[in-house]
């Protein structure tokens, strides 16, 4: 009997075992990266930059050529990649919010606002997952870490950064958006988020925030963190587009008359 | 027939695809592997529509879904 391959693991992955926790998202994120270059085709012209933290070893399970950074350094050491290779490679990023949102606020930060022909990946877990599940920047009000057993107080602590609604601030990135690995439904819209932002990468800065999961730093099963995800995650850090080339900011910006003004609806102002 | 052929040695029993089966035909096998976890198991394979969601939300990429041809369709005429 004849049968197609409805489904297949791609060959940009390779066959080394994954060491991440049973129902980690680390592993979706890392195939639908390696899906991408393979659609592509750019897997001899792609160089990737590896994070510190649980996905330090991403260079074991895409096989494409990697750069390991300095903990949160992977945008600058990526702009290097980027200033020195030819223009046709690809370079992407891939970072936690531990790396990326703390240690590495600064080279995100000025990597973005400089337009670096780069693709960040941003994986968005509200946890230091590697070190033991201790409070990170993204960490919800309230939730509960190894560093904040009763609960972040923000008054403390400070709140949550938004990484996407911060860097939409800047004049430089072209491609911002926020997805989410919690279903079915949500792995298949990021897939096509981080499809645009490698398309668009030649063009300037992009980046894709993918809100994840840590079953063992929130200590749930795997099942239970992709609802918590839903419930908690999602309400705080919005799933959408922040821009892309064309549609941009909420006010019209002097500095790139290019980008049409975003429509966000009526506003408060009464009706004559 | 439709089939799903989940990697024994990759599966770590987190039981994602079998949340996401809508027809609800996968569950956790008998024998452990060699890490230790509980490899999900297809069963009741006929009913199985390859709709490949299980590979979608695999964190390991260790489900390969294949669909069967569809038989040749009748002679013009037949169908309505």
């Amino acid at each position: 009997m004849t049968e197609a391959v409805a489904f297949a693991r791609t060959p940009v992955l390779t066959d080394s075992y994954m060491h991440y926790c049973p129902g980690c998202t680390h592993g979706t994120a890392h195939r639908l990266v390696a899906e991408v270059i393979d659609e592509l085709g750019i897997q001899d012209r792609t160089v990737g930059v590896s994070p510190v933290g649980c996905a330090v070893l991403a260079y074991n399970y895409i096989d494409v050529d990697f750069l390991e950074a300095a903990h949160g350094r992977a945008p600058a050491a990526a702009t290097g990649l980027r200033r020195t290779l030819p223009a046709d490679r690809y370079v992407f990023a891939y970072q936690g919010d531990g790396d990326l949102a703390s240690i590495g606020m600064a080279e995100i930060l000025h990597a973005a606002n400089r337009g670096e022909k780069i693709t960040v990946v941003f994986i968005n877990n509200a946890i230091y997952g590697m070190t033991g599940g201790q409070m990170a920047p993204t960490t919800l009000p309230g939730m509960r870490t190894t560093t904040s057993p009763q609960g972040r107080d923000s008054a403390d602590s400070g709140h949550p950064i938004r990484v996407c609604e911060l860097l939409d601030t800047l004049v430089a990135p072209v491609f911002l958006a926020r997805g989410t690995l919690s279903s079915a439904k949500g792995v298949l819209k990021a897939k096509k988020l981080l499809r645009r932002a490698f398309e668009l990468q030649h063009q300037g800065f992009t980046l894709v925030e993918l809100l994840s999961t840590c079953p063992t730093g929130w200590g749930l099963t795997p099942g239970d963190s992709l609802a918590w995800l839903d419930r908690n995650m999602t309400p705080f850090f919005p799933i959408r587009t922040f821009r892309e080339p064309g549609a941009m900011p909420p006010q019209a910006d002097p500095y790139r008359p290019d980008l049409r003004v975003r429509d966000d609806g009526p506003t408060d102002e009464p009706e004559e | 027939m439709n089939r799903v052929q989940i990697d024994r040695e990759r599966c770590k029993a987190c039981g994602l695809c079998i949340a996401v089966c809508n027809k609800h035909l996968l569950a956790f096998g008998g024998a452990l592997n060699s890490h230790g976890y509980q490899p999900v198991e297809l069963h009741d394979a006929p009913t199985c529509t390859a709709c490949a969601l299980c590979g979608v939300v695999c964190p390991e990429a260790g489900v390969q879904v294949y669909k069967a041809a569809k038989p040749k369709p009748a002679a013009a005429g037949d169908t309505p």
